[in-house]
């Protein structure tokens, strides 16, 4: 047994200590905004946030977690009041099949976390490890962009970053 | 008084004397500017036979920044004196070589002196390069010129004084630039020959794999013994090589060609810029390579080649459970490493054996643990090597943790010393890069292998 915190929650996992965090979170705790794509690091569609920090969830066993705060798609933000980035990209309608969406969107927060207004170049290099076939680039860099000012201005209205 | 004259005169004239001698050894005149030379006017088969000779001597690994334009400089280069910026090395005019004669070019490959007279730093190789006979100067002349001109100048240099004088370059080359050191040898054979050539000239391979003396020059007597480029450690080349298995001349052939070799690896950091040129010349003078390296190998002895076949046949024997599994680093190991180096998948796209890996049982864990960190990302338009780098999931702690372990279990060697210092040190360069990184590029090898500050 073993206390993972996912999104600002306990959550007790009973499975072996080499499991991908990425099974945990599909399978035991039922987050399936992370993808299954190559299981070996080299795609993105599993990235999600480890102390604020971009990761494969894939190739993170569990066993690398103790401790430490894991943060899904899913804890950004909901249908209903979609999180910035989330806002951004429906707004660009960055996807086309969607699934390496989660990735990008992963990766991008975490830049965006660090860095409130990359430069296209910033953008590009960062999400260089992720892969989409569907092509919709352009799209995802716009809606990074349209992301930074969104969260932005929630910064100057509210006061408060996210 | 006459005898404070004769002294007044006997110094005035060794002062004299001096300042001639130092103005002998260190002037070197300028070679008059012409006109840039239309692209076509050289000979398009000396362009190509340029163009191979350029990659094999690397030239644009060092003269070409990270997204920046082929050959235009600016890269810069950390040295224990300080930062060099390598030079526009395009036709362009007034930033690069374009006024350059073929004679200036080749001055400067000889003897490290630029068309204006000024002494060149010997982070430019051409203690090295001084071998290069006059038609491969002529052809690389050639094929230089014949690139798109560029309009970059290199930021000035970081040198802190004396070494900010380009005269002290003068006093070093009077100790350690040697003219012809390659001679070609009459009891080997012509692949010999022509391998020597190129290792000891254009390819430069001694630059990194020779440990260097207080002034930077490569130490005679330990040739290929093992150096130092940025935070990576190139490996010992000759007899004392760490590698597991013997080198031989087709697993040499094989890894310069493919850049990896299923008996000993990947080429990264580095050197993956270097396998990624010599993927595009033509074959037969990496194989001269080849055959000159294993020479310089030297034979293995039986001791050698005896633990070469054990750490054959452990590595494709299942693995035995980790002696240590109380560790942390076994089982961050076998969960986070051995999926994928444990596994039949071969290379590229599988991980080595660890047994088989020099980086483990090297004699410091530098490129252990910036492969760790940053893994290996894939090149484009290639088929190369994979690996997902753990810097953002692994702490320094776990990291060091696992070297250890890696160490122990798939050396023979002793444990290494500092491993949490040089994780923390990867780690810093590794954060460098990543807030300078500007991203992809089109270049024969992966930006990201490489430590470029």
């Amino acid at each position: 047994m073993m206390t993972l915190k996912v999104n600002g929650h306990d959550h007790q996992i009973d499975a072996d200590p080499d499991t991908p965090l990425l099974y945990v979170l599909r399978d035991d705790i039922k987050l399936n905004a992370a993808k299954f794509g190559c299981g070996l690091g080299q795609c993105g569609a599993c990235t999600v946030i480890v102390d604020g920090k971009a990761v494969f969830s894939c190739v993170t066993p569990l066993l690398l977690l103790e401790g430490k705060q894991v943060t899904t798609l899913e804890g950004l933000g909901t249908v209903d009041a979609p999180a910035p980035i989330q806002r951004a990209f429906i707004e660009e309608q960055a996807a086309q099949c969607g699934y390496c969406i989660n990735g990008m969107m992963m990766r991008a927060q975490a830049l965006l976390q660090r860095n409130s207004k990359p430069t296209d170049e910033q953008i590009r290099a960062e999400l260089e490890p992720h892969l989409c076939r569907c092509g919709t680039h352009m799209r995802i860099l716009r809606a990074v962009h349209r992301a930074a000012k969104l969260m932005d201005t929630a910064e100057l209205s509210t006061g408060s970053a996210q | 008084m006459t005898r404070t004259r004769i002294i007044a005169g006997v110094v005035a004239a060794l002062l004299l004397s001096g300042v001639v001698a130092a103005f002998a050894v260190a002037w070197r005149p300028a070679i008059a500017a012409i006109e840039p030379p239309l692209p076509r006017s050289f000979d398009p088969a000396l362009v190509t036979r340029g163009r191979d000779l350029a990659a094999l001597g690397n030239c644009n690994d060092c003269h070409t920044m990270q997204r920046g334009k082929a050959f235009a400089g600016g890269l810069p280069v950390p040295t224990p004196f300080g930062t060099i910026y390598s030079s526009n090395i395009t036709p362009d005019p007034d930033t690069g070589i374009g006024r350059w004669s073929e004679a200036a070019f080749r001055r400067a490959m000889r003897s490290g002196v630029n068309r204006d007279g000024q002494h060149l730093y010997p982070t430019f190789p051409y203690d090295h390069f001084t071998n290069v006979t006059d038609e491969d100067d002529q052809a690389l002349y050639a094929y230089l010129m014949t690139r798109p001109a560029i309009h970059a100048s290199a930021p000035a240099n970081r040198l802190s004084f004396p070494f900010d004088q380009r005269l002290v370059v003068a006093g070093w080359k009077l100790l350690f630039l040697r003219r012809g050191t390659y001679q070609p040898d009459s009891a080997q054979s012509a692949e010999w020959n022509r391998g020597a050539y190129l290792v000891e000239g254009l390819a430069h391979c001694g630059s990194c794999h020779t440990p260097r003396n207080a002034l930077g020059a490569e130490r005679a007597g330990v040739q290929f013994a093992g150096g130092d480029v940025d935070n990576w450690n190139a490996y010992a080349i000759n007899s004392r090589s760490r590698s597991p298995v013997p080198w031989d001349t087709a697993a040499l052939f094989a890894y310069l060609r493919q850049g990896w070799h299923p008996h000993h690896g990947v080429a990264r950091g580095p050197m993956a810029e270097v396998v990624g040129n010599l993927s595009s010349v033509d074959e037969s003078d990496v194989h001269a390579i080849a055959v000159y390296m294993t020479s310089v190998f030297g034979p293995p002895t039986q001791d050698q080649i005896r633990r070469g076949d054990e750490a054959l046949a452990k590595a494709k024997s299942p693995a035995a459970p980790p002696s240590q599994a109380e560790a942390p680093g076994a089982s961050i190991y076998a969960a986070a490493c051995a999926t994928c180096h444990e596994t039949s998948r071969p290379l590229p796209y599988g991980g080595v054996n660890l047994g088989l890996s020099t980086a483990i049982s090297g004699p410091d864990p530098r490129n252990a643990a910036n492969i760790v960190l940053s893994g290996i990302r894939p090149v484009e338009g290639e088929r190369s090597p994979i690996m997902p780098g753990f810097a953002n999931s692994m702490t320094d702690d776990q990291v060091s943790s696992v070297l250890n372990y890696l160490r122990s279990r798939f050396s023979n060697q002793p444990a290494w010393a500092g491993v949490a210092k040089t994780v923390e040190d990867a780690r810093r360069t590794q954060t460098v890069f990543l807030q300078t990184s500007a991203g992809p590029r089109n270049a024969p090898a992966d930006p990201m292998q490489r430590d470029k500050p």
